[in-house]
């Protein structure tokens, strides 16, 4: 298993990843709060895995499935008064590039 | 001020009953208790008056009609991440200004069937993330026993609305301890079901795998008596269990005879404050002077749940606040081209913490790290479950404090991000494993703030901890006692 | 270094996304539809509203297993879902639910044939995952419909099994067929129910390693495929060639203009961040379940060939034609009624011809096969003669109606009356006595043009056969 050598975030890696500018600022303070909070849970590695499975749920499930039976839909007013922008019935956003 | 704000579900039931008062009554003492308190308190950060006294005026017809229930005509606040239909849903976030919710969540459908009063929505750190309610983008919530103090979180609001009296029943979430350490810094009850036992649909995904819909009300009876009514399946939601929903209030005997009640040392070396170690352990020999048994375990894992929760919350925290990008709701920054305008959006949007958290889920899910952060983590969140089950496999529940201290102060931990992670370690484990957990107050501090005692439960066995916690309560006059807030008017 | 060109060939390898049929989408309720109003069949769940869940469609699943089975993949005992992250303003949830390492299907492949030859294609796999919604470019913004959006989409992908732009067109026409067979799809490309996305690098003849590639994305005809690979096949050869170094690349396929463009690099290099998605339950499929939905399979090409064979006394290579789209099978097989040569006749001359100069699909065909049968019966009862037929059928066609009636409205039916017969021929024997000459000395071909006179006389509608009879009989006799 890849343990990273460092604890060090690339926060504007990171943060453009997750689609939120950041100032200098902010930056700076993440920078180190994100490397402190790393490096603490790296206290893991002391752990000794040998047989044991991830468990990404409490109580897996199996086989929930819904029928595949119409139901309504929102009414095309209450979904598009939520839209901060909106034109011709659409979603209006600034134009996509490719 | 009207002596129905500092009744119970049950009191006001019994008095609705009898026709002593009507919900119309309660909604109006409510309200003018609001109006008194919350100014100091700001646990509300929206109140709708009048709407709430239309759904009271219907819930007396229903009455009349012949109609009966526990939650009948009873106002219940409700965390501001649940979804009611037509009124916001904020978060607590800049970031869901406008949004008007068009449906309703199922826990919130099922009040509204009962005939429960949907009288506000309140306080909380920005989507569930924090334990001090301090993360909040629309106010800061004080605890009414000191309004120097933070009432916990992140159900902040929920808890002080409940403590301070201008709520009678509110609804929280709990993902690390959400419901319980608020309702122990406040000093009232906090129920968080077993995974599964609510349905999470239309309550704002912080971390879906640990997430779960909870109460915080005046007695156990009364948690009891609202779980009752959210609990149980859905077809909306896929992690929902599919177990038979048992009588809580059948578990309200007063008797703990024979209850072994385990004491797990390791919840005690986490640098818990001796007044409130002191108040547990007190606490506990309560319990068995009521017939119950000690039974000493341990649970070796405790030092990695905050680890790995740590991991896992903000992993999936990461995605499920991907959403919230300003193009389909809530409150754009424009700009030149869609993903600047995402940006900008989330920039402006969210606050530190949430910026934090995201980032560390989305750090820890990239490319080269998901086998070092998440896997490890999700292996040792197996090894806590693992923990849990050689633990109540000798005990019925388990006693811990619910955090290592009473109330801090406002702005104490605010840029401390870990050390404030690290106050969840009591609560955070049950929340790995699926597991039911219960608060109730169990004494105050030299300096007059609350102390709460964590029980602790199998997924499903909410019973054990409603029955605990009842034999305690009823015997117990902690959490019989008011705060007084300085200012409040009369 | 350059590279001799001659000696670079393509390895190509295909991404189908096919939009399933199902009555609703794949996480809620919401109809699926192509034809209603933009942002009317979206809820919570579809618009990636707070607090909304996905819970999975069953028909979905069983869709996507079924196609497995046609396509003969090993049906996984446990898959699961899992979040891909990018954002993207069509993508609600700025995540797309779809299965990163348990796909329901694993394996299996499709037989091709071009030019004569036989070549399997291996699938690697098929998952099943959610669709975006739609953009439109308006005037210095977009618009986005998110009808579209939770529809549900199988990526079927091929290894890199494919030599070129043949052998791709003859996939996704042979994967098209398939799917229209088993109904999982409405597999209509004017609606993006098939998009493509190619992966294609060139490498030297036998290397062991590959070149470097390019995505073109988002292809919505077989043919644009087609063009696409020819000319980025070539571009690639040629720079290669000339010692150009490749990057590994997105690009787009101008149909226009007829080139591939490289995208506008993506700021963000891809992490996708994959993890099991919590709000979904793992799908375990039991044996007997498997078992159960291959029972349910529809008969495939190849064996509905072979029974046209059996049971309709049809050549194989009729059999072939007639089986290659599904559509046309069902008609052929609605029209066979009691005369199924015929039948076959009719669908591989006249319907297909009107297909193929129209925009018409089979199923939306103006003749009925109803109506079919009853002109061929028409024709076998000796009512029409085969040049009538065919006039009756455009009718048919353009207007409707009962062939029958529309003989009878027109005055179309066929001349059997010897009297009537029998004045034409006397005509055509007195007007031609030279020809009746040559005939009579042993020119069979007179006898044709003899025919063709007493036809003509007839404007059409002389029984055909009697002509020649009573001619031959006239003609005997000195």
């Amino acid at each position: 298993m890849n343990t990273p050598d460092t604890d060090h975030i690339d926060v504007r890696y990171v943060a453009k990843l997750a689609r939120i500018d950041l100032d200098e600022a902010e930056v700076t303070a993440l920078q180190s709060q994100l490397d402190e909070v790393l490096a603490f849970v790296h206290q893991l590695d002391e752990l000794d895995f040998e047989g044991v499975e991830p468990l990404s749920h409490p109580h897996p499930l199996e086989n929930v499935f819904r029928e595949d039976v119409v139901e309504a839909s929102l009414e095309h007013e209450e979904m598009i008064r939520n839209a901060p922008g909106a034109v011709q019935q659409l979603v209006r956003v600034p134009q996509m590039i490719e | 001020m009207s002596e129905l704000v500092k009744k119970s579900v049950g009191e006001l039931q019994g008095l609705m009953v009898s026709g002593a008062c009507s919900s119309r009554d309660v909604v109006s003492a409510l309200a003018a208790r609001i109006e008194a308190v919350d100014p100091l308190v700001k646990a509300y950060v929206e109140v709708n008056v009048e709407d709430a006294l239309a759904q009271a005026d219907a819930a007396d017809r229903r009455r009349a009609a012949g109609e009966k229930g526990a939650l009948l005509g009873i106002p219940v606040a409700i965390k501001d991440l649940l979804n009611v239909k037509g009124q916001s849903c904020r978060c607590a976030s800049k970031l869901l200004e406008g949004y008007v919710s068009p449906y309703d969540a199922t826990c919130v459908a099922k009040l509204r069937e009962a005939g429960a009063v949907l009288f506000g929505r309140v306080n909380m750190d920005e989507f569930a993330m924090g334990a001090s309610t301090e993360n909040s983008a629309l106010a800061v919530t004080r605890n009414p026993w000191d309004l120097d103090r933070v009432p916990g979180g992140s159900s902040g609001g929920s808890a002080a609305a409940v403590a301070a009296d201008s709520a009678v029943v509110s609804l929280g979430s709990d993902t690390g301890g959400s419901v319980r350490q608020p309702a122990a810094f406040c000093g009232c009850v906090g129920l968080k079901p077993g995974y599964g036992r609510v349905s999470r649909f239309g309550l704002t995904a912080f971390a879906s795998s640990l997430d779960q819909v909870g109460v915080l009300s005046k007695s156990v009876a009364d948690a009891a008596s609202t779980l009752q009514v959210i609990a149980g399946h859905d077809a909306r939601d896929t992690t929902s269990a599919r177990v038979a929903v048992p009588d809580f209030g059948a578990a309200l005997t007063g008797e703990v005879k024979g209850m072994r009640i385990g004491l797990a040392e390791e919840f005690f070396g986490v640098g818990v404050d001796p007044e409130v170690e002191a108040a547990v352990r007190a606490a506990v020999d309560h319990l068995v002077s009521l017939g119950a048994e000690v039974v000493p375990v341990s649970f070796p894992h405790l030092k990695y749940a905050v680890p790995a929760y740590y991991i896992i919350a903000p992993a999936e925290a990461s995605a499920n606040l991907a959403r919230f990008d300003g193009v389909r709701y809530g409150a754009r920054r424009d700009a030149e081209d869609p993903v600047e305008l995402m940006r900008r959006t989330r920039e402006a949007g969210f606050g530190p913490e949430v910026k934090r958290r995201i980032l560390l889920g989305t750090y820890v899910l990239s490319s080269g790290y998901y086998d070092a952060y998440y896997v490890k983590a999700l292996k040792a969140r197996a090894l806590i479950q693992r923990d849990f089950g050689t633990v109540f496999a000798q005990c019925d529940v388990l006693a811990t404090p619910v955090a290592p201290t009473a109330a801090f102060r406002i702005g104490e931990e605010v840029d401390d991000p870990l050390t404030m992670y690290k106050g969840d370690i009591c609560t955070i484990p049950t929340n790995l494993a699926g597991g039911s957990g219960l608060s109730v107050p169990c004494g105050f501090t030299s300096g007059g703030l609350p102390v709460g005692l964590q029980l602790l439960a199998p997924a499903f066995d909410e019973v054990s901890l409603l029955r605990a916690g009842h034999a305690f309560e009823s015997t117990t006059e902690w959490h019989t006692r008011k705060p007084v807030i300085e200012g409040a008017r009369a | 270094m350059s590279i001799s060109a001659s000696k670079l060939v393509p390895t190509i390898g295909l991404e189908t996304h096919v939009q399933l049929n199902t009555n609703t989408k794949i996480w809620c309720g919401c109809a699926v539809r192509s034809d209603a109003p933009p942002n009317t069949l979206v809820c919570p769940v579809c618009l990636g509203y707070p607090g909304s869940l996905p819970v999975l469609n069953r028909e979905a699943v069983r869709k996507t297993v079924m196609t497995g089975l046609l396509l003969g993949c090993e049906i996984a005992q446990v898959s699961k879902h899992d979040r891909k992250s990018y954002f993207y303003p069509d993508m609600p949830k700025n995540y797309q639910i779809t299965q990163y390492d348990q796909p329901l299907c694993l394996g299996g492949g499709i037989e091709i044939e071009v030019n004569g030859v036989k070549r399997f294609i291996r699938i690697n796999r098929i998952h099943l995952e959610e669709d975006v919604g739609k953009s439109t470019h308006l005037r210095g913004a977009s618009g986005i419909d998110y009808n579209r959006a939770g529809t549900p989409l199988m990526e079927i992908v091929t290894e890199p099994d494919l030599h070129n732009e043949d052998e791709a067109f003859a996939y996704l026409t042979a994967l098209k067929r398939i799917l229209q067979y088993g109904g999982v799809s409405d597999c209509n490309l004017e609606e993006g129910n098939i998009r493509c996305d190619i992966n294609v690098s060139v490498a030297e003849a036998g290397a062991d390693v590959l070149g470097v590639k390019a995505e073109i994305k988002n292809m919505n005809t077989f043919r644009g495929v087609h063009r696409a690979l020819a000319y980025e096949v070539r571009r690639q050869i040629k720079a290669v060639g000339a010692g150009e170094r490749l990057v590994q690349e997105t690009r787009r396929w101008d149909d226009e203009q007829g080139v591939t463009r490289s995208m506008r690099t993506k700021e963000d290099a891809h992490d996708y961040r994959y993890f099991p998605d919590p709000d979904l339950a793992r799908i375990r499929l039991t044996e007997a379940e498997i078992e159960g939905w291959r029972a349910e399979l529809p008969e495939l090409p190849a064996k509905r060939q072979a029974r046209f064979v059996e049971e309709y006394g049809l050549s194989d290579y009729d059999a072939g034609v007639l089986v290659a789209d599904k559509g046309i099978a069902d008609y052929f097989e609605a029209a066979a009624g009691k005369n199924p040569k015929a039948a076959a006749n009719w669908v591989m001359t006249e319907v297909m011809r009107v297909l193929s100069e129209s925009d018409l699909e089979i199923g939306d065909f103006p003749v009925p096969t109803a109506g079919l049968s009853a002109l061929i019966a028409l024709v076998d009862k000796g009512t029409l003669n085969s040049t009538k037929a065919k006039e009756v059928f455009a009718v048919m066609l353009k207007e409707g109606g009962d062939p029958a009636k529309i003989v009878e409205a027109r005055g179309m039916a066929q001349v059997s009356d010897t009297g009537a017969i029998e004045g034409f021929v006397n005509e055509v024997i007195d007007e031609n006595g030279k020809v009746v000459d040559d005939y009579r000395s042993g020119k069979e071909s007179a006898l044709q043009f003899l025919m063709g006179q007493v036809m003509k006389k007839s404007r059409g509608k002389a029984n055909p056969p009697m002509v020649l009879d009573l001619l031959k009989q006239k003609l005997a006799k000195p």
